[in-house]
This record gives structure tokens, sequence and C-alpha cells, in this order.
């Protein structure tokens, strides 16, 4: 089996699992009790958190413990909206293409009565700072756009942009969900006043996540309850999460340059056979890229049914097509880029992990190709497009 | 994947009566490209019965599934019966759909329903 959908979720590492299984055995205590075994965990908590805030050059205190990345962007966003509020400031600032967690909580401030500008991403899938610069109002409250997007894996210039709202004073949201533990960040150097995160998305567990908050943003509850996490995130906490969260982040920080330089690599390769597909692009810019995303689309064919047949073939992957996501709408991302319905629909991500090998990339090559040759064999749109009774679009 | 029932996969994965007729008697094409599913219906038609059927489509499994089934339900049928194929005779054929992907049968009935009317059109006879 070739599992390429890690942008989707990533497997644990060991060193995850067994820092899970450990907490779970022996450090079972509940952090708030005053005993031993509960100040053990508070221990291993804070540890974590120490952890956690050094690898993004943050303070421990400015981390807090999430069940993942959309509750982190929720509770991101609504932050900055309310403290905005109270300086009668209701305009955000975003893109298009960011997650829906974070888009589906813009609609709903935009129900509240807040302004919402959605940036263009162009056809590189790229926000351009000077747009930024001119969308920012005086009553601009909040600026969100996602570090990498996790469909066509483009990275955003953070830190120009992160300089811009500082220098306009407004608060800086990331979405840095398929960032953390891939690519560096830095919260001081990278100008970023909030960041989401998820821990299963670096070889962590799933339901774990982090916000980091700057300094004296004084965060709004998602979830009231008791005083956990300075008071800001009611709860017990998920220690064996939270703890094999802090270690898989680690672990992923240490191995980063040496993973990125074997994933561009490979992920060269693979966009490199795949463009040999007549009709096919490339979507997003092939720069400024994680370093394992692929994402293609294929003009004639659609997309699940490209995704069922790579299955049998052991290939594990994703797509943007409609019948994926259950509506009859492709992918925002893609529809943002401005690829067309009909090609939109012939999309197929493939998100490497760092295991993957040369023999891997080269089988992968060969089954994306047979199965397109197949499915446009049998495609009307590919018969219209052949005999000229359609123009190509790619 | 358990998205789909055993049969429907079966179809996907070995679809019956693939493919174009060149002389075909009737030709029904349904959906479009902007919602990701078009499926086309080739038919020979001898005697008011379906001689060859063949298709092709450009979709999901379920649509792809749906198409093929569509086709070995009305194959060497009488074109009246034909006529009268709905969209839940091919789900219940494939053992069921996932309620999102009804519309695939349904353009499986469309489209044959297409075919035979453009039948009916180059003919001038009427399918009772």
């Amino acid at each position: 089996m070739i599992y390429v959908d890690n942008a989707a979720t990533t497997k644990m590492s060991k060193t995850a699992i067994h820092t899970m299984t450990a907490m779970m055995e022996d450090t079972w205590g509940n952090p708030s009790s005053l005993y031993s075994i509960g100040q053990r965990a508070k221990e291993v908590l804070e540890k974590a958190r120490a952890d956690v805030a050094s690898v993004i050059g943050a303070e421990p205190r400015e981390i807090t413990f999430t069940s993942g990345g959309s509750e982190a962007d929720n509770q991101a966003i609504l932050t900055a909206a309310l403290l905005g509020e109270k300086s009668g400031k209701k305009h955000i600032v975003s893109s298009a293409f960011e997650h829906h967690a974070v888009l589906h909580t813009l609609n709903k401030l935009e129900k509240m009565g807040y302004e919402i500008t959605l940036l263009d991403v162009h056809e590189n899938g790229m926000i351009i700072p000077s747009e930024l610069e001119a969308a920012i109002r005086e009553d601009t409250c909040l600026v969100t756009i996602m570090t990498a997007n996790n469909e066509i894996g483009t990275i955003q210039p953070i830190r120009e942009l992160g300089a811009i709202c500082r220098s306009r004073k407004v608060l800086f949201h990331t979405d840095a969900v398929q960032a953390v533990g891939h690519i560096p960040l830095n919260v001081i150097e990278d100008n970023i006043d909030l960041l989401s995160a998820s821990a299963h998305k670096f070889h962590g567990p799933k339901g774990v996540g982090f916000l980091y908050a700057r300094k004296g943003i004084r965060l709004t509850n998602l979830i009231e309850g008791g005083a956990q996490e300075r008071g800001k995130r009611a709860g017990t906490e998920n220690v064996p999460g939270i703890v094999s969260m802090a270690e898989a982040l680690k672990e992923a920080n240490a191995g980063m340059e040496k993973n990125a330089e074997h994933l561009v690599k490979m992920r060269d390769r693979l966009i490199a056979g795949l463009k040999e597909i007549p009709h096919s692009a490339l979507n997003g810019d092939a720069e400024h890229r994680l370093p394992g995303n692929v994402n293609f689309c294929f003009e004639g064919i659609e997309g699940e049914s490209l995704l069922l047949l790579l299955d049998d073939k052991g290939i594990q992957a994703s797509s943007g097509s409609a019948c994926t996501s259950g509506s009859l709408d492709p992918s925002h991302v893609l529809l943002a880029i401005g690829r067309v319905h009909d090609v939109a629909h012939g999309s197929l991500r493939l998100s490497i992990g760092e295991d993957i090998t040369e023999a891997d990339v080269d089988y992968l090559i060969k089954s994306v190709k047979e199965v397109v040759e197949y499915l446009r064999g049998f495609s009307p749109i590919w018969r219209d497009l052949m005999a000229g009774k359609k123009q190509f679009i790619l | 994947m358990a998205l789909y029932s055993e049969k429907v996969m079966e179809h996907f994965r070995n679809p019956r009566n693939v493919g174009v007729i060149e002389d075909a008697d009737g030709i029904g094409e349904v959906g479009n490209a902007k919602c990701g599913d078009i499926m086309k219906m080739y038919l020979k038609i001898e005697d008011d019965i379906i001689k060859d059927v063949k298709f092709e489509t450009f979709g999901c499994g379920s649509a792809i599934a749906s198409s093929s089934m569509a086709t070995e339900l009305i194959k060497g049928k009488p074109v009246s019966e034909a006529m009268k194929l709905t969209n839940k005779a091919v789900a219940e054929a494939l053992d069921g759909l996932p309620d999102y992907k009804m519309h695939c049968s349904v353009l499986a009935e469309e489209a044959i329903r297409s075919a035979l009317e453009d039948y009916q059109k180059r003919t001038g006879k009427q399918i009772k």
C-alpha cells in the first residue's frame, strides 16, 4: 500500500504512540488534582506546553491546547472579532481558499454584521502582499491567511503579510495546520499574532491541537467551565494526547530539514512524471509549495473514479471532485485558482510522506497514467475533445 | 471501500457494454461537465428490440456503475420495456446507492430515455 494522503492525516510516529500509551498507563491523573499523581500529570502537561512553544519561538503561556486545528481557528477568529467590536472595528480580511474552519467561521461573523473581504489567490494560488495592504481598512480588526494550503500546498509569504498587519496595527492569524512540523515557522520572526496547529498532521494523535496567541491577546472562550488552560479552554486536559503531540512535534522539527530535502526530490520527480500525461496541469505554484504536496487536474475524467481505481492498485489518495465531497460543486480551492468546474472535477491530490521511495514514486506515476488513460477511453468529454468538437482547457 | 455495495464496485471495475456504436439507431447524452457527470448511450434497435447498447460516461464510480447496470437491464428487451426503465430499478439492481448518489441512477434512466426519443425522432415511430 502507498499512502499518499498525508494532508488528510498522518500515521502516528512510534514515539508519539509510545508516549501516549505510557501516559495512559502511568500518568493518568487529573492535572487539576493536588495529590502526587495529579501533579505529575500537571508537570508533563506544562513540559509539553514548553516544548510546543519552543518549536515555534513562543512562550509557554502563549500556547492553549485545543481539540485540533478547527477549534483553534474558531477561537482565534472569534477572539479577534470580539476584540475588534469593542473598538468599533468589524472588518476582516481573509482569502478565498482558506480551510472551511476559517471560511465557515467568517460566514457566521458576516451574519452577525461583520464585513469580510476575501483576497484573490490568483492562478498560482498565491496572495499578493500589496493586495493585502490595499484591502486593510481603518475598521479592519483581523487578517487571517493560511500559511500553507491544504489542497494545493502553496506557501504564502507569511512574514511579509504579518509585517503589513503589524504596521497597520491589525491582528494577524494564520491557519498553519499544514505547515507546522513541515516548514520552519517562528511566531516572532514571522510577525504572527495567532496561529492554529493540529497534531495529526505531523504524526501526532487526532483530536489534539494548539492555538498560539501572542501575550496580551485575551482569548474568548469557546468552551466555558473549569479553569483549565488559564481559564480560556475548559475541560480536563487530554494529557496523553497533548504530551504525545509535543513529542511528535519535536521529532518532526528535528527531522524537518532532512525530510524536506527528500520530499522535495520525490515531489518534483512525481510532478515531472505526471506532467507527461497530456492535457494535465499542476495546481498551485511549483516553487512556493509544501515539500510533500502534489496536486494535478486531468482533463476529461472525474476524480472519484480515479481514486477508486487507484485504491484498487493499493494507492490511497484524494481529490477535489464534487463526488468526494457530497455536493455538486468541486473544491472551492480549485475554483479559487480559476479552474473551471469541468477540469476541477478531474483533480488528484497526492500528499506524500517521509517514507516514500523513488520506486513508490515511479509506481504512482505509472498507475496514475494507466488509470487516466483507461477512464479517458470511455469518457464522452474526452471523445469530443479529441474529435475537436470541444476545446481543450488544459 | 464501504462507500458502495459490492455490486456497484463490481460494475464499476468491470463495466459492461462500454464503447460506441458507430451506426447507432438512437443516441442520448445527458448531464453536464459542470456537475461532474455526463452519460452517453448508443442503441442498436431491430424489430423494436434493443439488439445492442453501448455507453460512455464521464463521472464518479456510481455514475459508471449505473450506466453499466442500465445497459444490462435493457439489452435484448423490447423498446417499450426499456422506455419504462426507472432509476429505482437501476439502483435496486445495484443493491442500492448512497442517498447523495441517487442522481447517478436518474441520469442513467434519462440517458436511455433520451436515446429512445432520438430513435423515435429518427424513425418517426412511436414507442408504446
